[in-house]
């Protein structure tokens, strides 16, 4: 440029370019600035054959790296179940027990239990497993099928009184409202009642055990310890599920209502199913 | 050999060499284009006390930057043997016989604010030390600078190299600069990793390209800065990338030593001093040489005055002193001196500003210095300022130490089941689960003993340790680990009426060590 005009005042070149006299300042940015800005085209460019950039009508460029986020989820996802691969194939060749007898095997499952617990049993037992009416608490050591790993397995395996699988725990009790006189559900409720250390009417406590005993004791057992192979539940201890109070247990003689757990192992797999059953055995009560 | 055009030499001060150079910075010079070039600067070599201290400070820093990974240090099977590590996989910081956990961390803290003071003290007596010294900025550039003057010769030489044409000669000389440079560079990056993994393990897999990625990318970009802040880009980082020249302005007092042109006795500078003398005319000390401005690696003139640019290396003064001597006058026209110092003896020279410096009112006919000049007097250096700084110093020094012999190194903590917070059992007796974390911080397996302390008559038991109620447990715990136990506590139905608050216990017995967490135990219907 043979007439660079340079400002008087600043001392800086001009554009040359004038509008009404007034001139514009040619301060360009600074070399750095300027070559980091070619850089980023540069980049871009390359960027753009590489990956997925351009949109298209119904798709957009694909790159020629043939990146994707889906894909690289799916990468993750895989390598993460090959890197859970060899110890779960260790859970399914072991028995519930010799998982718990195993540290790594039981640290692995007990979490794998914890988060499969949250998505699959929450709903009826709660977060903490803290269970709630007609819902029992998995915590405690009051079982209505066994609290040995192998029992809480066989439970969560198959179920309680599931519709469809052949090996499903099952146990109903009778309703007494057809069977025995409502003065005899009252008296064997009082004798029930009175068996947790609750004082109550001799008049009714001593014939409701004659009741108790005729009717009930086949199951819950001659000191209503209960019994595991049928479900039925110990009325001699501080846990109740379905009633409490007096008037619980006289409508639960009457006509009792039955908890249904479905059986889990075809929807979640052998492997889970144990890690599941390692987990409640963990929280507590576990025999 | 002269390197330096040598012009209008002084008649009887032949020996001094006039340097033709010009200070790149300079804050008389009115205000330069935002965007304009860098102006190379091609330091002199200088000679004297302070260069010979600066090679001694960077023998030791880089000494101590180099080496330090490698030396080892044995703290059993267990622990790593390295004296200095920062293990970020496993949370662990050693440091000879220390070694602190993340949640320790706060000693690294209070080292940082040592750090912090030291440099608060270190400013305010003596300047900008760790500018001229010490920072790793100027070490490196030192270093580059002495590795140039090798290859490529002193100033002169390489001036002309740089204007000259591309020959053979040339390009044989940068390119085995640029080379050696990237050694260094290459060799900075490089000593870093080490402190963060067994170095001599690590340096085995990083040649042998088995390291990890983050291993090569840590050493590349140290690589880079190095190369490129201590190779090319020198001066401008303490200029307009630091920030410490800026903060130096609140640290420095009229007491600080700084390097100071003592114009109260080089004014009026004169190269022609013993003609302009014999003419009558009054001459200070100063004979214009440059050599000052020649050696300076920031490119400034000292004598325009105190300025941001200038790092106080000292360099001028060694240049300026031997030039003194050659001459044979004192010492010290350029100098650490104090402001206050400064300006005693320019009031001394100026008949308390009436006139221009008139560096005969300091001097008795004799040539010696009158009374009433201030020369340098240690005892500047103690005084409340640098008292308190050294006194906090100290403080939270002593203070680290006390912390560092007294911290526990066996730690419980406890964290109690949220959901649910108690469980009834079929008995009506009540449980609360608890986490109980136990960290041992030793390289060293022991047993710990778990117990309760309060609620007398409660059980508890241990997952994984005792299917047994009990109240107290022993627990192996592996060395240098923190290990979560499952706890339940159990109350019987009577006892467990309302929310009562108990410790559990940690203890090794062997060492007396005891520690505990405050837990407390809840009930049904209680208060939540």
């Amino acid at each position: 440029m043979a007439d660079k005009h340079i400002d008087e005042i600043s001392g800086v070149e001009t554009t040359g370019h004038e509008w009404d006299g007034i001139r514009e300042l040619n301060n360009p940015m600074p070399r750095w600035w300027v070559w980091t800005f070619y850089a980023t085209i540069v980049w871009a460019l390359g960027y753009t054959i590489l990956y997925p950039a351009w949109p298209l009508v119904n798709d957009a460029t694909r790159g020629v790296l043939g990146y994707s986020s889906r894909g690289e989820l799916a990468t993750e996802m895989a390598s993460a179940k090959a890197a859970q691969g060899a110890i779960l194939e260790r859970i399914a060749a072991a028995t519930p027990e010799e998982i718990i007898a195993n540290p790594e095997l039981n640290q692995f499952a007990t979490a794998g239990g914890a988060a499969a617990f949250r998505v699959n049993c929450t709903p009826c037992h709660g977060t903490g497993a803290a269970g709630g009416e007609g819902y029992p608490n998995l915590n405690d050591d009051d079982w209505l099928w066994g609290g040995s790993v192998d029992a809480i397995y066989q439970t969560v395996a198959h179920g309680i009184r599931d519709a469809v699988d052949p090996d499903t725990r099952i146990g109903e009790m009778t309703a007494f409202v057809d069977v025995i006189e409502p003065d005899e559900i009252r008296q064997a409720a009082a004798y029930v009642v009175s068996l947790t250390g609750t004082p109550r009417d001799p008049s009714l406590v001593e014939p409701g055990k004659q009741v108790f005993m005729d009717n009930c004791a086949s199951c819950h057992g001659e000191n209503a310890e209960g019994n595991r192979d049928l479900g039925a539940p110990d009325l001699a201890d501080a846990i109740w599920l379905k009633a409490e109070g007096e008037d619980g247990i006289i409508e639960q003689i009457r006509a009792p209502k039955h908890g249904v757990m479905p059986a889990w192992s075809a929807r979640l797999g052998d492997v889970t199913v144990k890690q599941l059953a390692v987990y409640v055995h963990s929280l507590g009560g576990g025999e | 050999m002269n390197l330096y055009t040598a012009e209008s030499v002084a008649p009887g001060d032949a020996s001094v060499e006039r340097i033709d150079v010009k200070a790149v910075h300079s804050p008389g010079e009115k205000r330069q284009p935002l965007y304009e070039k860098r102006k190379k600067i091609f330091p002199k070599r200088a000679e004297g006390r302070f260069r010979r201290f600066k090679w001694l400070v960077m023998l030791l820093t880089l000494g101590i930057y180099y080496l330090t990974p490698w030396i080892r240090w044995d703290r059993g099977p267990f622990a790593p043997d390295q004296a200095v590590l920062v293990d970020l996989a496993g949370r662990r910081f050693y440091f000879f016989f220390i070694e602190i956990w993340p949640q320790e961390f706060i000693f690294v803290a209070g080292l940082l604010v040592m750090a912090g003071f030291g440099l608060f003290l270190l400013t305010s007596a003596v300047g900008r030390a760790w500018c001229g010294y010490a920072c790793p900025q100027t070490v490196w550039v030192d270093l580059f600078l002495a590795v140039e003057r090798f290859i490529e010769g002193d100033r002169n030489a390489r001036m002309k190299l740089d204007s000259g044409p591309w020959t053979l000669n040339k390009i044989v000389k940068r390119v085995v600069k640029h080379a050696i440079w990237i050694v260094i560079a290459v060799a900075t990056g490089g000593a870093w990793i080490f402190y963060f993994a067994d170095a001599p393990s690590l340096a085995f897999d990083f040649v042998t390209g088995q390291a990890a990625f983050v291993a090569y990318s840590t050493v590349a970009i140290l690589t880079a800065t190095t190369y490129l802040l201590g190779g090319l880009m020198r001066e401008q980082v303490c200029i307009y990338m630091c920030p410490w020249p800026r903060i130096q302005g609140a640290m420095l007092d009229e007491h600080s030593l700084v390097v100071t042109y003592n114009d109260w006795r080089g004014e009026p500078r004169s190269r022609h001093a013993k003609k302009a003398a014999a003419a009558g005319q009054v001459v200070g000390d100063c004979v214009d040489c440059n050599a000052c401005v020649a050696v300076c690696p920031m490119g400034i003139d000292i004598r325009d005055g105190q300025q941001m640019a200038c790092i106080t290396c000292a360099l001028c003064i060694d240049a300026c002193d031997g030039v003194m001597d050659k001459i044979g006058k004192e010492r010290g026209l350029i100098a650490y001196a104090t402001l206050d110092e400064y300006d005693t003896n320019m009031a001394l020279a100026t008949a308390g500003g009436t006139s221009a410096i008139d560096p005969t009112r300091t001097r008795k006919p004799d040539g010696g210095f009158v009374e009433g000049v201030r020369h340098f007097n240690w005892k500047i250096l103690l005084r409340p300022r640098t008292l308190l700084y050294m006194g906090v110093w100290m403080a939270v020094g002593i203070g680290l130490v006390v912390a560092l012999m007294s911290r526990d190194r066996l730690e419980i903590n406890v964290l109690h089941d949220r959901n649910p917070q108690f469980v009834m059992e079929s008995d009506g007796s009540i449980r609360n689960g608890y986490t109980v974390r136990l960290l041992n911080m030793i390289p060293e397996p022991r047993t710990i003993m778990l117990s309760l302390d309060g609620v007398p008559d409660a059980t508890m038991k241990i997952i994984g340790v005792s299917d047994v109620p009990g109240r107290e447990f022993a627990i192996e715990a592996a060395p240098d680990k923190a290990m979560a136990l499952k706890v339940y506590v159990t109350l019987p139905r009577d006892q467990a009426k309302t929310e009562t608050s108990f410790h559990f216990i940690a203890e090794d017995r062997s060492s007396h060590e005891r520690n505990s967490y405050s837990a407390n135990f809840f009930v049904p219907g209680g208060k939540r």
